[in-house]
């Protein structure tokens, strides 16, 4: 029986960025005791990383917006592949959640009467996203992290202790979903610190890990991003849906190498920035697609005149949304009009005054001054695609978070599937965070809060399997080193999981990366079922505290999952929508709009599951019919434009 | 451009340790975190070091590098002379946990005795009214990602231990200089005075503002001149106003 640290919680947020802090909060104002589990140190996730701001239709800048044309934005950005009922929530909800942290002490820029200011982004019909400069994540992480800080202080004032309701587990890990028949149990996890392993038993967990990019190798994404949350909804028996639609963000770094794929943000753009090809060419005037066609500038002049004057000009069409800009870029530089590193221009600095870009673009400025030498303010930067969001994830019910066939499993943020559809619109990442990060501790608090005394209980089995699972790769170290073959049965000298790790990145940038073909995803399937079974055989050297390479060892369960449900998908859909681009597939197909693709764990018996409790992994897929959307909320678009999207059945059905 | 460099790397735990050489490949572009990557990833695979964000956002890969406090992932290898030994060493405030990962605690522990930000009674959601001229001196210090250089190399705590107790360090003093200077904080209906709490709860006395937290701040946050300074003024002007001396007099026998 392996020794653990126990612990008891009414609900168990696994995830602390923006998503996973929203949900505490809100599970905890409901009077449950609430944990949160970090994998870094409290207040470092990769929300920091967003900068741009918080879409939400609060008009503060153009009075016409409201929650209708962001829901409209939304849908047009995912090519309608979104579940409109979570389209529908965001953009009603979002300017309360916006507004609500305010009351915890955020600060946001102002507009000249006061309120919150707003602006521009590619997609969003009107100035729209409320922002710090362009470090609006960190501002959301600190005012969560402080706002719990908050609710701690009066537990103190009331119990003595800070952590009576609310507790935050720093540097854990949750490796395994237990669960009591179908229902959730708890959580298994190790303690980076001291590689200590602990159970967490709760009724209900949150799942907000956010997304996958550390599976690719050029990534906007920090090394936290290993689709944990993805994995461990599968190995509980949670489908995800919307696996193939990867982000890849435009403008990332692309010199020098050891910054490759750090975000450029897209407010370089919404604030007059341009792109701009090695002849000097601003080249997106030829990129402009059809069902974009009457929305966009096509001229230099219509465009330029736009930021001044919205109102009679179109938008220029460098704020097209991200997998059009990110598709023109990669063309550019594959017809060799790309800069010396491989990218394009990115240039603001003969758009804005010097003053006004460090005013406006403050850690852009920072970053390429310290990182790269370049003065943004003097020349132009040099850009191209990276790997930046995950628009599949979890499938969940839109208004409660749950995760289909789990009970008591939730989730919410970059984790859940179904909100951004094929693509997500720059800005609706942070607000997706906070109306379903809400959501998902709302609805997970009333869940555990209705079981009464009737929990799930955790079974021994359940944690000696998943601790054996935990620290194989230092018997799979010791037992190679004594030569009696690893586990597994597969014998053959230890892996080393950096190694592993590289190649898997090189897999999938080079085979399942912005552009796709049906032989290389063929090809990347076969080459992830080998390194699949390498992983078998992964060892590691040292002790279990703060052991970086057992933790790879561990995160590479995930990404490989993860990596075969993208490459199955990827393969399976032929057509190119959003984030999801098929070189011999290049157009939309209307059919395909009403199919989600469904990744669950293969059945038992069908996968070559390990006596050692090594998942079967061979992930499974099938098609599911996409609800039908609301009437009125179709209402709220020309039928000339419904028809690029929606069948001919589906609109007079 | 590559080349072989020297470096020397502090590997240890609570119970002791030491500098340990290794020769390691350097490219073009790089920075000091990408050489431990390296070293974790061909010599070294079980180097603790904590990171997250690899651009300067995130306030994870503190260390010392050359006995400077610094953010690995923004030092760039180029600041160093091929032939130089670049030597890496834990933040020496702190309890080492694991080779150059500490035990930042103290932060967490600090963090929670702030008194957090008060809503204004009787403005709603929505409603908060604020000029951009009033919420920029906030928002400098809310720039603050939280990487703890601050409160390594600040003199009064870095070797001096028995003073943590009763010192929040530069990064919890502005803190509280942040809230005092929000445009909408309501702690004074409820009898806090931020600056004056400073003084009395959170050490600000022991700050004799020699600018070292301002000089390793890598967001470049003038913390001495726009927090520590103008807190300290307005701490003190309070405690020598005649009408505040008054007032406190006059509320004290009325309770």
């Amino acid at each position: 029986m392996t020794q653990v640290e126990r612990h008891a919680y009414d609900v168990v947020v696994v995830g602390a960025g923006g998503a996973g802090l929203r949900a505490a909060i809100e599970a905890r104002e409901h009077g449950l005791r609430t944990a949160v589990i970090c994998k870094s140190l409290f207040g470092k996730a990769h929300t920091v990383m967003a900068e741009g701001g918080i879409a939400a239709s609060m008009g503060n800048v153009n009075g016409h917006d409201n929650w209708q044309v962001h829901f409209r934005d939304t849908m047009r950005g995912g090519k309608f592949l979104n579940h409109w009922r979570m389209a529908e929530l965001h953009a009603r909800e979002a300017p309360d959640r916006v507004w609500e942290l305010e009351t915890w002490g955020a600060l946001f820029d102002r507009t000249p009467d006061g309120r919150i200011s707003q602006r521009n982004f590619g997609g969003h019909e009107y100035p729209r996203l409320a922002h710090v400069g362009d470090r609006t994540g960190l501002e959301l992480i600190r005012t969560l992290q402080q706002k719990i800080v908050s609710l701690q202080q009066d537990d103190f004032a009331e119990t003595g202790d800070y952590e009576a309701r609310l507790k935050v587990f720093q540097e854990c890990t949750v490796t395994r979903v237990l669960k009591d028949g179908d229902a959730v149990s708890g959580v298994f996890g190790y303690v980076r610190e001291s590689g200590r392993l602990f159970v967490i038993e709760a009724p209900a967990v949150v799942l907000a890990t956010g997304g996958v990019g550390k599976s690719f190798k050029v990534t906007s994404n920090s090394w936290e991003y290993t689709g944990d949350g993805h994995a461990l909804a599968l190995l509980a028996g949670a489908p995800l849906i919307n696996m193939e639609f990867i982000q890849f963000h435009p403008t990332g770094m692309v010199w020098p190498p050891s910054v490759k794929g750090i975000l450029v943000t897209e407010s370089v753009r919404g604030d007059g920035g341009v792109l701009r090809n090695s002849e000097g060419e601003r080249f997106m005037f030829g990129y402009v697609p059809d069902v974009f066609k009457e929305k966009y500038a096509q001229s230099e002049e219509e465009a330029d005149g736009w930021y001044t004057d919205p109102d009679s000009h179109r938008r220029p069409p460098e704020l097209l949304p991200r997998d059009e800009v990110a598709r023109a870029i990669n063309a550019e530089v594959k017809a060799g009009r790309g800069t010396p590193h491989g990218g394009v221009y990115l240039d603001v600095s003969t758009r804005l005054p010097a003053e006004e870009i460090r005013r406006r673009l403050p850690s852009m400025h920072h970053q390429f001054k310290e990182l790269a030498d370049v003065d943004i303010t003097a020349e132009a930067m040099e850009v191209g695609p990276t790997c930046h969001y995950m628009m599949g994830g979890v499938d969940v019910d839109p208004d409660t978070a749950a995760a289909t066939g789990v009970p008591g499993l939730f989730a919410a943020g970059e984790v859940a599937g179904g909100m951004h559809g094929s693509n997500r619109l720059g800005g609706n990442s942070l607000s997706d965070l906070l109306v379903f990060g809400r959501r998902a501790g709302l609805y997970a608090a009333q869940y555990a809060a209705g079981l009464g005394g009737q929990r799930p209980a955790v079974a021994q089995e359940q944690i000696d399997a998943a601790a054996r699972e935990a620290l194989r790769p230092f018997e799979a170290g010791a037992d190679v080193a004594g030569g009696s073959g690893g586990p597994g049965g597969s014998g053959g000298a230890p892996e080393n999981p950096y190694t592993l790790h590289q190649e898997l990145q090189q897999v999938m940038n080079d085979l399942v990366g912005i552009i796709r073909r049906a032989p290389e995803m063929e090809q990347a399937l076969e080459r992830l079922a080998g390194l699949r079974e390498r992983s078998r055989r992964v060892g590691v050297e040292g002790h279990r505290q703060f052991n970086p390479g057992w933790h790879l060892a561990i995160d590479l369960r995930n990404m490989l999952l993860v990596s075969e449900c993208v490459a199955r998908a990827a393969l399976e859909r032929t057509e190119s929508r959003g984030g999801h681009t098929r070189d011999d597939h290049p157009g939309m197909d209307r059919a395909w709009r009403q199919v989600n693709l469904v990744c669950e764990l293969a059945p038992e018996g069908a996968a070559p599951e390990g006596a050692d409790g090594q998942p079967g992994q061979v992930v499974g897929l099938r098609k599911r019919p996409m609800p039908a959307i609301r009437a009125d909320l179709l209402a709220l678009f020309e039928r000339e434009e419904l028809r690029k999207y929606l069948t001919d059945e589906e609109l007079d059905g | 451009m590559t080349h072989t460099a020297h470096f020397r790397v502090w590997r240890g735990d609570a119970d002791g340790g030491g500098l340990q050489d290794y020769d390691v490949e350097v490219n073009d572009g790089e920075v000091v975190l990408d050489i431990i990557h390296r070293l974790q990833a061909t010599q070294a695979a079980d180097l603790a070091v904590r990171w997250n964000c690899k651009a300067g956002k995130c306030g994870s890969c503190s260390a010392e590098v050359n006995g400077r406090p610094r953010l690995m992932c923004m030092t760039r290898m180029s600041v160093f002379q091929p032939e130089e030994t670049v030597t890496v060493t834990p933040l020496r405030a702190f309890p080492v946990i694991r080779d150059l990962v500490t035990d930042v605690s103290f932060n967490y522990a600090k963090a929670r005795q702030v008194p957090a930000f008060v809503p204004p009674k009787g403005v709603a959601a929505g409603e908060y009214r604020m000029q951009q001229v009033d919420v920029e001196r906030s928002q400098e210090f809310r720039k603050c990602i939280e990487c703890f250089l601050c409160q390594d190399t600040c003199h009064v705590v870095r070797d001096h231990e028995e003073n943590k107790p009763a010192f929040a360090g530069p990064r919890f003093l502005m803190r509280i200089a942040e809230l005092d200077m929000h445009p909408l904080d309501a702690a004074a209906d409820q009898g806090l005075t931020r600056a004056a709490s400073a003084q009395e709860d959170h050490g600000l006395g022991y700050c004799n503002i020699t600018k070292c937290c301002t000089e390793v701040c890598p967001e470049h946050i003038k913390i001495t001149d726009n927090a520590l300074i103008p807190l300290k003024e307005r701490a003190v002007d309070r405690k020598y106003d005649p009408l505040v001396w008054l007032g406190n007099k006059i509320r004290r026998r009325e309770g």
